[in-house]
């Protein structure tokens, strides 16, 4: 355990010691904020010219604000995660620092999860900036908070599994950048995933749809926990934690 | 403390070392010489259970590094070729998250820390941050990474390379003074680092040991005569060459290059004889200036070129029989 927390507290010194932190939170501030603006101000308004056509029954922040708000974090995180992925251990391979992590009594999955823990610390760290934004809808609004729970929940599982998709990739290479745009073509293309059910009804297409990322999240930002999407998560993460550690051991064997 | 036998390293391609074997006892330090792709820094990942042998056995410090690399890597303290350092940490920070690694206690860190910063002499640049470092300091960092957790077996790949003359010089009196407590191996091209800091030497050459010795014996060998450089000035070529021919005990007189009014020459002398008087007692008596007049021993180095150089006729010779062994073929 020790161990572990060591090396999450090395990798997040890392990442605030390095641009790299800065500039992702700074982006996604900017992104997000942009996102929460527009959702805002267009709350505003179909809000006001509802009253002026006087139609009855007040317009849930939740429903017009806040999901939409997840469904673009999670799509934005998308984007972000492969930047923070990349470097876990591409980095250590190319300045050739693994040779000190391999050669200390450590398990190989220590260092996986520890790595792994200090990129979701980093991920954690942009979050704040989209809980900070959406604070600003408590202070002048009262939505209900349990959607918002669920919805951080869901970016969390979702992060986690694709920083754990990142790890493994940037484990097979010595390049950040290949290992950065090999884990967002893949992101892209687990998103995507879910277009294939909707022109195609046969069981594999079904299948295909259900390994998508993006169609797990929705229910999260809803409000609702499903077991179906938990575990698809976890099992995701798990998976891709388990090739790390695999994919770690295995470059002693091949050298 | 450390013992390899039969060992094997594959790669896809190519075998990088060729059924080795060797013993390390406690307290000795070790040379490993060999040029640049001879499969020191190979052997030395294996002992370091960082790469695992292909075929034979290695133990380090009583443990095999297949069945019990924990224990292994408790008991080492490894420098590769390239210190393992995060540019972007801070000295002492980047030596404390290395102890921490190493398992000490929380408690002693600080204190380790303190230790061998003073030990490798980078106390100055504690809070610097390591990207900053010059080579030289960015070396004894990493060496000061190597021996955090005082470990009974230390593995240096190259550590003086890349450093200036001096830094050579400090780095090698910290390791000599390593020894002792330490069992060292260390790898190296440079040869004069392994005649003042190494008690016996290991050479190998494509993947296999040619030679291991003590430094002394090395030196020993293959020296039955005495090669002197002379250098005279004011005098012609042919003439000095003849003159010195004469001195009694030179077998053979060897020209080098000769340019403006100096001549140079290697005179051999023959066995048993000491021919240094003589010859510039010859030269001063012609009238002549003695510039130069030095024995030209058989470097370390010389042995070094010539083990290597032959590389399927090389014999493998053990320790304290190398007169012996020199002379006849081992298998």
């Amino acid at each position: 355990m020790r161990n572990i927390i060591t090396i999450c507290r090395k990798e997040v010194a890392g990442y605030f010691a390095s641009p790299i932190a800065y500039l992702l939170v700074g982006l996604f501030g900017l992104i997000f904020g942009f996102f929460f603006y527009s959702a805002t101000a267009y709350f505003v308004l179909a809000g006001t010219r509802q009253q002026m056509m006087g139609q009855g029954g007040a317009m849930s922040v939740n429903d017009y604000v806040i999901a939409p708000l997840f469904g673009n974090a999670s799509v934005v995180g998308l984007f972000l995660i492969p930047l923070i992925s990349m470097r876990l251990f591409a980095e250590e391979k190319r300045t050739g620092t693994i040779e000190l992590l391999l050669t200390s009594p450590l398990h190989d999955w220590e260092i996986v999860l520890g790595k792994w823990l200090g990129a979701m610390i980093m991920y954690i760290c942009i979050l704040a900036i989209a809980a900070l934004n959406i604070a600003l809808l408590f202070a002048w609004g009262s939505p209900d908070w349990r959607p918002v729970l669920t919805g951080f929940l869901g970016l969390l599982l979702q992060g986690g599994c694709v920083l754990a998709i990142g790890c493994f990739i940037s484990t097979t290479t010595k390049n950040q950048i290949i290992a950065g745009a090999a884990t967002f073509s893949i992101c892209l293309l687990l998103w995507v995933l879910s277009w294939v059910s909707s022109y195609n009804e046969a069981g594999w297409a079904q299948a295909v749809a259900y390994c998508s990322i993006l169609t797990h999240f929705e229910p999260f930002s809803k409000g609702i926990i499903d077991t179906k999407d938990l575990i698809f998560y976890i099992s995701a993460i798990f998976l891709g934690l388990f090739l790390s550690v695999r994919s770690l051991e295995s470059l002693r064997w091949r050298a | 403390m450390i013992k390899v036998e039969g060992l094997t390293k594959r790669y896809a391609r190519h075998v990088a070392v060729k059924n080795i074997s060797f013993e390390v006892g406690k307290g000795e330090i070790v040379g490993f010489l060999g040029k640049n792709g001879a499969g020191k820094t190979t052997t030395m990942r294996v002992l370091t259970c960082f790469l695992p042998p292909s075929a034979g056995k290695a133990t380090v410090a009583g443990f095999d590094v297949i069945e019990h690399p924990f224990d292994v890597k408790k008991n080492i303290g490894y420098l590769p070729e390239t210190p393992p350092l995060y540019p972007e940490m801070q000295v002492d920070d980047y030596l404390s998250f290395v102890a921490k690694l190493k398992n000490i206690p929380s408690a002693d860190i600080k204190k380790r820390v303190d230790e061998v910063c003073e030990r490798t002499a980078i106390g100055e640049v504690k809070h610097t941050i390591i990207g900053k470092l010059s080579k030289g300091y960015r070396q004894r960092v990493g060496l000061a990474q190597a021996i955090i957790h005082n470990p009974p077996v230390l593995i240096l790949d190259e550590p003086t390379s890349g450093l200036d003359p001096e830094q050579q010089q400090q780095a090698r009196q910290l390791i000599a003074s390593l020894s002792g407590d330490h069992t060292i191996i260390l790898s190296t091209h440079i040869l004069s680092e392994v005649e003042q800091s190494c008690s016996n030497v290991i050479i190998i050459n494509n993947g296999e040991i040619v030679a291991v010795d003590s430094v002394a014996n090395l030196h020993r060998r293959g020296r039955t005569t005495e090669v002197i450089s002379v250098e005279v000035a004011g005098a012609e070529p042919p003439r000095v060459r003849q003159k010195l021919e004469e001195v009694p005990g030179v077998a053979r007189v060897i020209s080098r290059d000769s340019r403006d009014g100096t001549a140079a020459f290697e005179v051999e002398a023959m066995e048993n004889f000491f021919v240094r008087p003589d010859l510039a007692r010859a030269v001063v008596q012609s009238g002549w200036n003695l510039i130069e007049l030095k024995a030209v021993g058989e470097t370390l180095e010389e042995i070094f070129l010539d083990l290597t150089r032959s590389e399927r006729g090389a014999v493998p010779v053990k320790p304290d029989s190398a007169e012996a062994a020199g002379a006849e073929k081992a298998t």
